[in-house]
């Protein structure tokens, strides 16, 4: 348990500087950037929204902490949570950054199938999400 | 050892760091109140993290003495729709960096596992036990729960298209 305990504590130790700065660049952008900025990024339709929020969450990288965080404030912000949860989705499970390292010990067919089927899901998963919400809420 | 290659050797996320609080020390200078109300905004955000993190820290404490590689391994010899269960399954409670679990699934797959399954446990990996606390406090446990059983329906999907898609293309 001990040997479990430091992997973990190791672990958000990784993390640390990642999710100290992403709090950091959070609040920054939420007292620099004016909420119009974001209503004007997004707020365009569903399925743009969505797929605008799949592009940003593909290009990132990092800890999911991260993610949830970003999500939080854009949610804060107007984004709607089509787009928050594209981007979400499209954070953890598309992988640009591990993609030479998949394609490597995988294989560049499975590699890249994989990650634009995570990608296009992403927008469906996060349509489907927001419908189901509104019909169960 | 030179200066840079200890350098080198500092890992990339603390250069992220110290670029943000170099963008704050820059920005003191020229807008000092949008700075202070930046830095109140972040002591609120840190006061409502610290009780969650313990809380990861906690159950990220369980899952990696629990969950190993070979408890997932053993459990991945199950037949037909057991297997996707398990692949469900050992991808959520699977932890660590996702690069780690490449080499096992490498030798998985040449033992005879699917790429359908193998992208159902990697689509998986993308729900963390552990941070679910932190999610449900930004987003409700209402769409936490829909999200995640929405994700594990598509991680199956994915999985069958892509048993698919490669034998297309075999």
């Amino acid at each position: 348990m001990k040997q479990s305990m430091f992997k973990s504590a190791k672990g958000l130790w990784n993390a640390f500087p990642m999710i100290l700065g992403t709090i950091l660049l959070v609040s920054l952008m939420s007292t620099i950037i004016p909420n119009s900025f974001y209503l004007f990024l997004f707020s365009k339709s569903s399925f743009l929204d969505s797929f605008i929020g799949s592009i940003v969450g593909s290009i990132s990288a990092g800890n999911p902490i991260t993610s949830y965080i970003f999500g939080g404030e854009m949610l804060e912000q107007g984004v709607s949570l089509v787009a928050v949860t594209a981007f979400l989705v499209s954070w953890v499970t598309v992988g640009l950054v591990q993609l030479p390292a998949e394609s490597a010990i995988l294989g560049k067919k499975f590699a890249l199938l994989r990650n634009l089927g995570a990608f296009l899901f992403s927008i469906v998963v996060a349509v489907l999400t927001v419908l189901i919400l509104g019909v169960i809420m | 050892m030179k200066f840079k290659d200890k350098l080198k050797q500092i890992p990339g996320s603390w250069y992220f760091l110290m670029t943000i609080v170099l963008i704050y020390i820059l920005l003191l200078v020229f807008r000092q109140e949008a700075i202070l109300d930046s830095l109140t905004f972040f002591c609120q955000l840190i006061y409502k993290m610290i009780p969650i993190f313990v809380l990861i820290f906690v159950l990220m404490s369980l899952s990696n003495y629990f969950i190993t590689p070979e408890f997932i391994m053993k459990h991945l010899k199950e037949k037909g729709i057991k297997k996707w269960f398990f692949m469900v399954a050992g991808g959520i409670l699977s932890s660590g960096p996702i690069y780690m679990w490449y080499p096992l699934l490498g030798d998985l797959k040449k033992k005879g596992l699917s790429y359908g399954l193998i992208a159902c446990f990697l689509y998986n990996r993308a729900i963390k036990i552990p941070l679910l606390p932190l999610a449900i406090i930004y987003f409700s446990w209402q769409y936490i729960l829909v999200l995640t059983i929405v994700m594990i329906i598509f991680s199956i999907i994915q999985g069958i298209l892509i048993n698919k898609l490669m034998e297309v293309n075999k």
